[in-house]
């Protein structure tokens, strides 16, 4: 396992968020250490994508306190997030499908040189940082739209990446992918950490999960319901988790599938 | 990289096997593996040397990646036939004249490149260019305003028309079409305001407007000198650039091919001088229009203006979160829009050296959008640059005239333009289904 800093990069305490009558978040406490994956997983309607938009500033927060290295910030728009270090990836690409890769990568933070676009820095920069994050496409130079899914993702990553960023969001990353293109996302999750970076992973793909995260945090209606650390917990007990019944319909099922397999 | 892959699955393997049944991790490393094999295809062209260049090529052609070959197929076609029709079509005298006469409509054209990029439309484009040609008449002839100044006002009135249609399209959000279609008939309706009763005002033919389209530069060393400039520029960029690229380490061409098409547009620049040379010389027109283009070839693809313009075409939603501020470039793109279509519109008038009810209706409109789409432009946005409105223009221009030499009416005129719009834009559609099925490929 990659070394924890004993700071987390992010914590939130008690965070709680209310949009009108609805209490979308109460209480919410999460840390993210550097060099760590941290799944969130949670049902449909759990508050991940609402705690996810809080710490990204779409969504700003009602109560609690947003601790960005040990100090308490606050963030108020998806900018402050931004100079903090936090680089999010949603689950619908935000990529331009007729624009070649280095021009995706750069899209609003063209390098210029005399006013003009400096493409040859930018394409150098750019098969560079695809280099150190081993990300494998055809060619820097070719349209968006030719890229499969997961090599748009991988893109859509490297991008997050270029702000330096200390921590990076990632929104159901491999939702619509296939085996090897979820294969490659996950590869990338990796290497993040490996360079050290703290990675909050929204996942519904339990495979994912335990393929990848070193801490699986558990959002129930709002509310933390246990944060496991994923060598040591089974399965079961973190969808006993995300249900909230250890013995329901779904852990039965979870249980006789597991003793057919034997 | 496998290898590290590898070991991470080891040590998570036993954390795996209580959950029991997660194959994910194992398939991984060969799905890394297979993913090593993609290379820079053009690494591959530069090996292969001339064979590498007509694989890449077959390659483009199945992926729907078709440029500009299919307008040039056809102004091909389009001069063999009316050649073989009439032996005057291809005398200089005739070329000459369709290379000027095309530049009116090839201004609009300019401009309506920049809206579809949008993946927008701009119907009012006529109607503008018709109010700028009658507003330097009013200006200088019934006003007795200096004419250079009126010039200015016309455009900068244009500008500003475009950037209220912008504005209603953009800020309001009023779909372009109905935004742009209520232009049409309210400039239209102004225009024939302020040309007022008398509804024709002839300009001065000696005038600025006037010598737009009769100015010609009868030095032959003129035309041979503009042919000479664009051949030793275009070698001089695209060699400095390659030059950088190679410093950069990143792939660069060979030399052979920047020689190659220095020489094709030798061929090509000098054969037009010579053309030129062989009736009145160099056209002012002509070198107005193709300063444009350069420069608008270069604001959309070498600025981050233009880069931001192509961005909004692909995806508005990933163009607002990279932070561009999309009102701002659609309001700025249907101001340009008004500004070509207002130069152009003095084009027009300066062929008929007058502003009449007539400028800027009739088929003005459909030929500077066909223009923009017969040249390559795709009408679905992100897709296109601003030399396909010369192509486009040249086609439909060539046409005409070879018709008009023919003595072939108008009617069939139009019905052969409309063939030869639907024949691109069918072209345009199926090449867009192509490239996504290549893409996911």
């Amino acid at each position: 396992m990659v070394h924890v800093t004993a700071t987390p990069v992010l914590a939130l305490r008690g965070v709680s968020k209310r949009f009108g009558a609805v209490q979308a978040l109460t209480d919410v406490e999460l840390e993210v250490h550097s060099g760590e994956v941290v799944a969130l997983v949670g049902d449909n309607g759990a508050g991940k994508s609402t705690l996810v938009k809080t710490i990204a500033g779409v969504h700003p927060i009602d109560d609690g306190v947003i601790e960005w290295e040990g100090s308490p910030v606050s963030i108020g728009r998806p900018h402050d997030a931004q100079n903090l270090g936090i680089a999010t990836v949603y689950q619908d690409l935000a990529l331009c499908d007729n624009i070649d890769v280095v021009g995706n990568l750069y899209l609003g933070r063209e390098l210029r040189s005399w006013g003009v676009l400096n493409e040859v820095e930018m394409e150098r920069r750019s098969r560079e940082l695809l280099t150190t994050l081993s990300i494998r496409i055809p060619s820097v130079r070719i349209p968006i739209a030719s890229l499969s899914g997961g090599q748009r993702q991988t893109v859509a990553i490297a991008r997050s990446m270029l702000g330096d960023p200390k921590l990076v969001i990632l929104d159901e990353p491999t939702a619509a992918l296939g085996v090897e293109q979820t294969a490659q996302v996950l590869d990338l999750v990796e290497r993040l950490r490996e360079r050290g970076l703290a990675v909050l992973l929204i996942s519904h793909n339990m495979a994912d999960v335990k393929a990848v995260a070193d801490k699986v945090a558990v959002l129930r209606l709002g509310s933390n319901n246990g944060v496991f650390d994923v060598a040591s917990t089974s399965q079961e007990e973190i969808i006993a988790a995300i249900t909230g019944a250890t013995d329901n319909a779904v852990t039965r099922r979870a249980s006789r599938t597991v003793e057919v397999q034997k | 990289m496998s290898t590290d892959k590898t070991s991470t699955s080891l040590e998570k393997t036993p954390g795996e096997t209580p959950g029991g049944k997660i194959p994910a991790p194992v398939d991984a490393p060969a799905a890394a593996d297979g993913a090593v094999t993609a290379v820079d295809p053009r690494l591959l062209v530069r090996e292969q040397g001339f064979a590498g260049y007509l694989s890449e090529f077959k390659r483009k052609i199945r992926a729907g990646d078709l440029g500009s070959l299919p307008v040039i197929i056809g102004l091909l076609i389009i001069c063999v036939v009316f050649q073989s029709l009439n032996s005057n079509f291809l005398s200089a005298e005739n070329l000459s004249n369709i290379s000027v006469a095309m530049v009116g409509t090839g201004m609009i054209a300019v401009g309506i490149v920049f809206v579809l990029l949008l993946g927008e439309i701009d119907l009012s484009v006529g109607s503008v260019s018709g109010v700028s040609g009658a507003i330097v008449a009013v200006l200088s002839v019934t006003h007795g305003l200096n004419e250079w100044l009126a010039v200015v006002v016309a455009i900068v009135s244009g500008a500003a028309i475009g950037a209220i249609h912008g504005f209603f399209f953009a800020r309001v959000g009023a779909p372009a079409f109905a935004v742009t279609l209520a232009g049409l008939l309210f400039w239209l309706g102004f225009m024939l305001q302020i040309l007022g009763d008398n509804g024709t005002i002839n300009l001065d033919p000696d005038g600025v407007v006037g010598k737009l389209t009769t100015h010609y530069f009868s030095d032959v060393a003129a035309a041979y000198g503009l042919a000479l400039v664009a051949v030793v520029v275009f070698f001089l960029t695209s060699f400095l650039e390659n030059r950088r690229r190679e410093a950069a380490g990143v792939p660069s061409r060979p030399v052979s091919e920047i020689v190659l098409r220095t020489a094709v547009l030798a061929i090509v620049a000098f054969a037009a001088a010579i053309m030129f040379n062989q009736y009145k010389g160099l056209p002012l027109a002509l070198v107005v229009f193709l300063l444009v283009l350069v420069a608008t070839d270069f604001v959309l693809r070498r600025t981050t203006y233009g880069r931001k313009v192509f961005a909004l075409g692909g995806s508005v939603e990933a163009s607002r979160r990279a932070g561009i501020n999309v009102t701002l470039i659609r309001v700025s793109v249907y101001s340009i829009a008004g500004t070509f279509a207002a130069i152009g519109g003095l084009f027009m008038a300066s062929k008929i050296a007058a502003a009449n009810q007539g400028a800027g209706t009739g088929d003005l409109l459909m030929n500077a959008i066909a223009a923009a789409v017969i040249g390559g432009t795709s009408l679905f946005g992100g897709r296109g640059r601003t030399w396909n409105a010369l192509l486009g223009v040249m086609v439909i221009t060539s046409i005409q005239y070879g018709l008009a030499l023919e003595g072939i009416a108008t009617p069939i005129q139009y019905m052969i333009t409309g063939g030869v719009l639907l024949a691109t834009v069918v072209i345009d559609s199926v090449t867009r289904k192509t490239q996504k099925t290549a893409g996911r490929a």
